[in-house]
């Protein structure tokens, strides 16, 4: 047995030895300014994007994007499909713990909101780097601000605007004849089809926006909602908001004793005809499920007439990346007019596009105007005023307030 | 004598990952996370997380599945081998019961769903005609605040675990024979299994036992899928605060892993508890001398019992091989309008390479298992030593909840630069792996008639042709199983494979939880079958490989 014992502290050796070494080559930052340097360090890189994996018809749209990098750039994507982009988060701050300020596992994340606003807080965060892709130049902040503002934080080019979202209901039968157009005639409405509405469960994006939504409407000055959250007048803004809920609960879905955990979950239920009336953040969201046969051709959507909100997502770089230069070309791709206009068809994933039809070319415009609209989609007319994030503190806090009136009985 | 290295390597294996991460989750809930700015020990995670709202309807709900899962799964094992022991039906209940052991939880999981929702596949048999429904019933079934689904999801998995456990212990406590003297002194066949066999049997059940409840007290990919969610279980709640984006919130998720864990011990605590006053009470029955119990009652309900889980089983399958080839199916048709193939056509080219690595990662680890199994038991005949009470400790990665250590493994994979990678996902998959690689094939091996391997040496093989030429050989089919579980086991792991392949490392089971976020039933269909697929290949091969190899040999293939 004794040789095999005199093998034991190598193999420690070997063990402490590729612990250590790894993390020793020094990687320069890249320069923004010297694109043709980046594009050179890029090729061959494989960029890992992570993004929320529950849209079929954007994990599509990712992989065309991968096949575009690496005919043009030599840059191969992978896409690591996220439940929930917080995944990410918690990866990057567990790399930070272990002391990975090199070579990350994360070079692309598609964020927005609390979560951006957590990474920007503990400087997880590469850049600024947003305003200098060559791209950026077609993006209009000056004329919507919330391109350079995710929740009210500022951006400040450290993640670069992607794609535009707003809030917007979708029904069958009994909720379109006439539509609800508020909050309010929603909940009349909601008494009258007990059952058959629900919205998601607000530890979702998707369920807290819907919160935010009534609490817009409701709050007695929506102005305050874009000041950061404080105990002092907290309950007194929020009172409206959660005697709504209160009002609504009975005639939610299973009485409001469970709730979808997504959209793609609340898609489903109205799929199965559980229930009539359900909402989205991508305004195509109905098109694209009637179009693959999952909702039936009756379907079709609706906003409030006061407006619904909206908001950016957008693309940011984790300050460890291991291929920034990849993920920087990446950025850049998606925001070229091309990118952004594939992205925008119905029939594909929807999301509208954050360009400004003003500084595109004729040839670039012509590619958005080219666009089919399916039959559930609005246009921009229609689609109405966009209502502005509050400030993110209110989202956590009302979601926490929610959890503790409606799972703490 | 490199056999010697088998059980301290097995040991490191198995606790190294434990303890570590148990220590790295153990330090931020008292607030220790220097990345975090926390630098100093305090207990504001533990009031934070004691504030929570949620929190006692969790634990209660957790516990409550637990004991559920655990009594009915006990209870339903223990009716089917009293009605059945001895029985020419018993063979084709074990045949049934066996193939569900290797299906994956979240695959059963998905297909139970399709099934008892109210749109499911009953409430279409049932509808309209019987019902009345024209739209699915307002009944909440699926995620029910008391995780009764969850539970029912779960007992379907454990009866045949705990049923293979037993026909393991059976010849250990040498029931055949007092079962047979027990019949033959007038007791009827319920009472002599119940105040026989079953008093010297359930100390060999004890720990899978306790497995059961420490997973069902624990489990976190069923419970996505079936679960309550308003609140969670308490592990879906710990996993929802890690991944929380308000980063302070991770010091309370490792407080609530702690508490998990501490939930988990101190219902342990309580069943052992329970258990001596069940048989103290057992007992007391036993020396009364009654023949009977339940006989009629139990004939019958065996039977029933056994149809409906191959039944709920079958249509769990089908519900899912149905809506993966449907192209619209709308309540309350009971048959798809019309079938397409497109989404296979489209899931399996992203799947293909999904399925290789899986394949790769799960017949790399059960290999690696069955070495170190291996190892430590040549070590035991060689020496001639009996099999140590240290064994046991194979049930620590069992029974101590995964969540309350992985997050801990994962950020010390990340250290040691193992994460992200097959190798380190590996690793951590070989820590549940390997217990069941080794119960499963400690009981051949200990069967093992060892005259054959003394016979061997008298004829002048050295101890290592002994188990090369001849233990080995006719061991095949045994070395087989435990193989195809070990690798069923990998294929089936999900908090390990997202933790430490940090997304990287995608495996049909991550890919199929991970699409159960986007819901699209189809695509779900699609990966839960890829899911449920892969295990049943291995066991095919470990059916199959023997029939092949020792055609011209009967008794081994026969075995």
């Amino acid at each position: 047995m004794k040789p095999h014992l005199k093998l034991l502290p190598f193999f420690l050796g070997f063990l402490a030895f590729a612990a250590v070494a790894g993390g020793r080559a020094q990687e320069a930052s890249p320069d923004l300014k010297n694109w043709p340097a980046i594009l050179e360090k890029g090729r061959g890189q494989t960029v890992y994007w992570y993004a929320w994996g529950g849209s079929q018809a954007l994990n599509d749209y990712i992989a065309w994007a991968g096949e575009e990098m690496r005919s043009r750039y030599g840059v191969s994507v992978v896409e690591v499909k996220l439940t929930d982009t917080a995944e990410a988060v918690t990866r990057v701050l567990a790399e930070k713990s272990a002391g990975r300020n090199e070579g990350g596992a994360v070079d692309l994340v598609w964020i927005n909101g609390p979560n951006f606003a957590s990474m920007k807080e503990n400087h997880l965060l590469f850049g600024p780097f947003a305003e200098d892709l060559p791209n950026f130049r077609y993006v209009d902040a000056a004329t919507n601000p919330s391109l350079r503002s995710d929740f009210t934080i500022p951006t400040e080019g450290f993640e670069a605007p992607w794609s535009l979202a707003q809030i917007v209901f979708y029904g069958d039968g009994a909720a379109l004849s006439p539509h609800p157009g508020s909050a309010l005639s929603l909940l009349d409405w909601a008494k009258a089809h007990p059952g058959r509405f629900v919205y998601p469960n607000p530890s979702n994006f998707l369920g807290a926006t819907f919160l935010k939504q009534v609490l817009i409407e409701l709050t007695p000055d929506a102005a305050r909602l874009q000041q950061p959250a404080d105990d002092l007048d907290f309950d007194k803004v929020t009172a409206p908001l959660f005697a709504y809920l209160d009002a609504l609960r009975p005639h939610l879905w299973r009485q409001g004793r469970a709730y979808p955990l997504n959209s793609a979950a609340l898609r489903t239920l109205m799929a199965d005809g559980e229930i009539d009336l359900a909402l989205s953040f991508n305004p195509a969201e109905a098109s694209s499920a009637i179009a693959r046969g999952e909702l039936p051709m009756s379907v079709r959507s609706f906003v409030f007439d006061k407006g619904t909100i909206g908001n950016a997502s957008f693309l940011a770089i984790p300050y460890n990346a291991a291929h920034k230069e990849g993920a920087l070309l990446l950025c850049d791709f998606l925001l070229s007019p091309e990118a952004q206009a594939k992205k925008q068809n119905p029939a594909g994933y929807g999301g509208l596009t954050v360009l400004s039809m003003r500084k595109l070319s004729a040839v670039d415009r012509a590619r958005f105007e080219a666009l089919p609209r399916g039959v559930a989609t609005l246009s921009t007319e229609e689609l109405g005023p966009v209502l502005p994030e509050p400030h993110p503190s209110w989202m956590t806090r009302i979601v926490t307030a929610w959890q503790r009136r409606y799972e703490g009985q | 004598m490199i056999f010697r290295f088998g059980p301290p390597l097995l040991i490191a294996v198995l606790l190294l990952p434990v303890l570590a991460g148990l220590t790295a989750t153990l330090l931020p809930a008292f607030g220790y996370w220097p990345a975090l700015g926390g630098t100093h020990f305090t207990l504001d995670p533990w009031r934070a997380l004691l504030a929570l709202p949620s929190l006692r309807r969790s634990i209660g709900v957790s516990l409550f599945v637990g004991f559920v899962t655990t009594v009915f799964s006990l209870g339903a094992v223990t009716v089917l081998l009293a009605a059945f022991m001895g029985t020419r039906l018993f063979a084709l209940v074990k045949r049934l019961l066996s193939p569900l052991l290797s299906v994956p939880y979240v695959a059963l999981a998905f297909g139970l769903a399709f099934v008892i929702a109210p749109s499911g596949l009953i409430f279409r048999l049932l509808s309209p005609w019987a019902t009345g429904l024209e739209r699915p019933p307002d009944l909440l079934i699926i995620n029910d605040p008391y995780g009764l689904s969850l539970a029912c999801g779960l007992v379907l998995k454990e009866i045949p675990f705990l049923f293979l456990m037993m026909l393991a212990a059976l010849p250990q406590v040498d029931a055949v024979r007092a079962f047979t003297s027990a019949r033959t002194l007038g007791y009827r066949r319920v009472a002599a299994f119940a105040k026989v066999v079953m008093p010297r049997l359930y100390p060999q059940l004890r720990l899978p036992v306790l497995a059961v409840l420490a997973y069902g007290l624990s489990v976190v990919d069923a419970a996505l899928v079936l679960g309550p969610n308003t609140p969670p279980t308490l592990a879906v709640a710990v996993l929802r605060l890690a991944e929380d984006p308000d980063l302070a919130l991770h010091f309370e998720a490792s407080a609530a892993a702690v508490l998990q864990l501490a939930v988990v011990l101190w219902a342990i605590g309580l069943w052992l508890v329970l258990e001596r006053l069940a048989g103290f009470a057992w007992r007391q029955w036993v020396i009364g001398g009654g023949r009977f119990f339940c006989e009629a009652a139990i004939s019958v309900m065996a039977p029933l019992l056994a149809l409906a889980i191959a039944a709920l089983v079958a249509l769990a399958f089908a519900s899912l091989l149905l809506w993966s080839v449907a192209a619209n199916w709308r309540f309350p048709e009971i048959w798809p309008q019309a079938f397409t193939f497109d989404i296979w056509r489209r899931e399996l080219a992203v799947a293909l390479p999904i399925v290789l690595r899986t394949l790769l990662l799960g017949t790399g680890v059960a290999g690696a298992a069955l070495m170190i199994t291996i190892l430590c038991l040549e070590n035991e005949t060689r020496r001639g030593i009996a099999p140590g009470l240290a064994f046991n400790l194979i049930y620590i990665p069992l029974l101590v909840p995964q969540i309350a250590f992985l997050t801990g493994a994962a950020s010390l994979m990340i250290a040691l630069k193992l994460d992200g990678n097959g190798f380190g996902v590996g690793l951590v998959h070989l820590v549940f792996v390997l217990p069941y690689v080794f119960m499963s094939l400690s009981a051949a091996w200990r069967d093992y008639d060892p005259r054959y391997r003394a016979t061997a040496l008298l004829l002048g093989a050295s101890p290592w042709r002994a188990l090369w030429a001849v233990r080995l050989p006719m061991l095949t089919r045994a070395i087989l199983i435990a193989g195809a579980l070990g690798f069923a086991i990998s294929v089936s792991q999900y908090l390990a494979t997202l933790l430490v392949g940090g997304g990287r490392v995608a495996t049909v089971t991550t890919e199929a939880v991970g699409l159960a976020a986007g819901a699209d039933r189809r695509v779900v269909g699609v990966f839960a079958l890829i899911q449920a697929t892969l295990p049943f290949l291995g066991f095919a091969v470990s059916l199959i490989l023997p029939a092949l190899l020792f055609r011209h040999r009967r008794a081994l293939r026969e075995t």
